[in-house]
């Protein structure tokens, strides 16, 4: 890989002013936190925050094929969406591992937009130019797009106090998007987001995505809205389960393993990864991802083993933190699917030390109905 | 941003400060450090009263909702005191690391060995070079 300095959003100068701690991240210089995880965290549970995540990538597919392009790369049905509405699903290579979590929007039968993690922006890019290529248009707007998430049980008092445009959003059922106006900026809004909240993400032409913010933390400062850093993004997305590439799930896991069955598609007509994905699913699984709650003294972190209480190791954990929602130190890892009935005991190997921890049910946090 | 560095205590380059006093030493976390380390919510000590400590060897670790550190023995010596609030209370280290979030107390083996540790103002300079 190349050592580029790692780009700016066009919020940097919104960052700095409110305080962030800037950090690489996937060639970028993004916030880590503003105020601090928990506050932040305790934030877009009870109130509502903002996120920059312009970084990810924007992939656009249009034409007569393209339906069929973008169906034939990802593992959910995208032949079941209306225009409009939006699905998350993987995509995954020939061997039937993962090559990203994506959430793919239908804007018409002939017009999709395909987000992907900015971390596999190239490679996601590459992956949909060439099944393309012959059969629809293709263009990364990644960098033409800027995204900012806000997410909370308030962000849509937030978007009402935002203006007219941002009242009517309200409307929107979950997973589904239109385009409007916010602060006379032309958007693009979905309900969706990756914090087990309510809430909506917001595309923008790249340089207006100021103008956005600024409007959202104007109307939203009697709600108490806040700027939410990447820290407490993986905190708020791990109580709910959601997946993080990189960590629970990458080119050597296999979606059916790592929990997300859910959207796997076997019948839906052929796909990448169909034959590996069939076959895989015809013997019981080695291994499954599951969600732990560490009893003992220690916090489980990304890249601890995990051993049976005989002290074998057995698995490895893929995301672990203290979780502020929860209350407990919680994690993700691959076990034994002999291991995985909730209640089963097993150690974290925190530096060297056997911690005590046991399987729980997951999701560890699902919000209340409204 | 390099946070609070009391003028009466001792420093290493690890951001821990230490309180001289007639017969031990009291070691803690600096403000600068808590900064680094955000929310802290586990400290462990993993060392207990008559333990010796080799100046530089890890006798604990802090966790905060990120992060990892370790703790290292600013000098040698015996353990002599252990701070047991910091294993139900983690938060004391945000809330006042000079004070309530003192970790464990050393008697030096070397009476002259804190002179080795930096002074405030050596300690400022070294904040402002990380």
């Amino acid at each position: 890989m190349i050592d580029s300095p790692p780009r700016r959003t066009s919020l940097y100068e919104e960052h700095v002013k409110l305080g962030a701690r800037m950090v690489p991240f996937a060639g970028w210089e993004m916030p880590v936190q503003y105020t601090g995880i928990v506050d932040e965290h305790v934030t877009v549970r009870t109130a509502a925050g903002a996120f920059d995540v312009s970084h990810m990538g924007e992939l656009r597919l249009r034409g007569d094929h393209a339906s069929h392009v973008v169906d034939y790369l990802v593992t959910n049905d995208a032949k079941k969406l209306v225009d409009g509405q939006a699905m998350y699903t993987c995509a995954c290579n020939e061997s039937g591992t993962i090559l990203d979590d994506l959430i793919v929007y239908r804007r018409s039968a002939i017009d999709w937009l395909v987000v992907c993690n900015a971390s596999n922006r190239a490679k996601m890019s590459a992956h949909f130019a060439r099944a393309a290529k012959d059969h629809c248009d293709f263009e990364d707007q990644s960098d033409a797009t800027a995204l900012i998430a806000l997410q909370g049980p308030r962000a849509f008092d937030v978007l009402a106090a935002a203006g007219p445009e941002g009242a009517a959003l309200s409307a929107l059922k979950s997973f589904t998007f239109r385009d409007t106006t916010l602060a006379g900026v032309r958007c693009t809004v979905a309900r969706t987001g990756y914090t087990g909240e309510d809430g909506v993400e917001i595309f923008c032409p790249w340089n207006d995505a100021p103008i956005v913010w600024r409007a959202l933390f104007a109307a939203g400062q009697p709600i108490g809205i806040k700027a939410i850093g990447l820290g407490a993004r993986d905190t708020l997305r791990l109580e709910p389960r959601l997946s993080l590439y990189g960590n629970d799930i990458d080119e050597t896991t296999n979606p059916l393993e790592a929990g997300l069955a859910w959207v796997v598609k076997l019948d839906k007509g052929d796909f990448v990864g169909r034959d590996a994905l069939q076959k895989i699913k015809s013997a019981p699984l080695a291994r499954k991802l599951v969600g732990f709650e560490v009893t003992g003294r220690g916090i489980a972190r990304h890249g601890y083993p995990l051993r049976d209480l005989a002290g074998s190791e057995v698995g490895i954990c893929t995301s672990g933190s203290p979780a502020p929602t929860v209350g407990k130190n919680i994690g993700l890892g691959y076990l034994p699917s002999a291991m995985t009935a909730v209640g089963t005991t097993f150690f974290v190997d925190c530096r060297g030390k056997n911690v005590e921890a046991v399987v729980v049910p997951t999701p560890f946090y699902k919000r209340r109905a409204t | 941003m390099s946070g609070e560095i009391p003028a009466d205590l001792l420093y290493t380059k690890d951001h821990e400060w230490v309180r001289p006093g007639p017969s031990e030493v009291t070691v803690g976390i600096t403000a600068f450090a808590v900064e680094q380390l955000g929310d802290v919510t586990l400290v462990n000590l993993d060392v207990k009263v008559g333990d010796t400590l080799t100046a530089g060897k890890a006798f604990g670790t802090i966790e905060s909702v990120k992060t990892l550190s370790d703790l290292y023995a600013p000098v040698a010596g015996k353990v002599v005191r252990i701070n047991g609030d910091l294993a139900t209370h983690p938060e004391l280290v945000n809330e006042d690391c000079y004070g309530k979030a003192w970790m464990i107390a050393i008697q030096p083996q070397d009476p002259k060995a804190t002179s080795a540790l930096l002074d405030p103002k050596a300690y400022a300079a070294h904040v402002q070079s990380a």
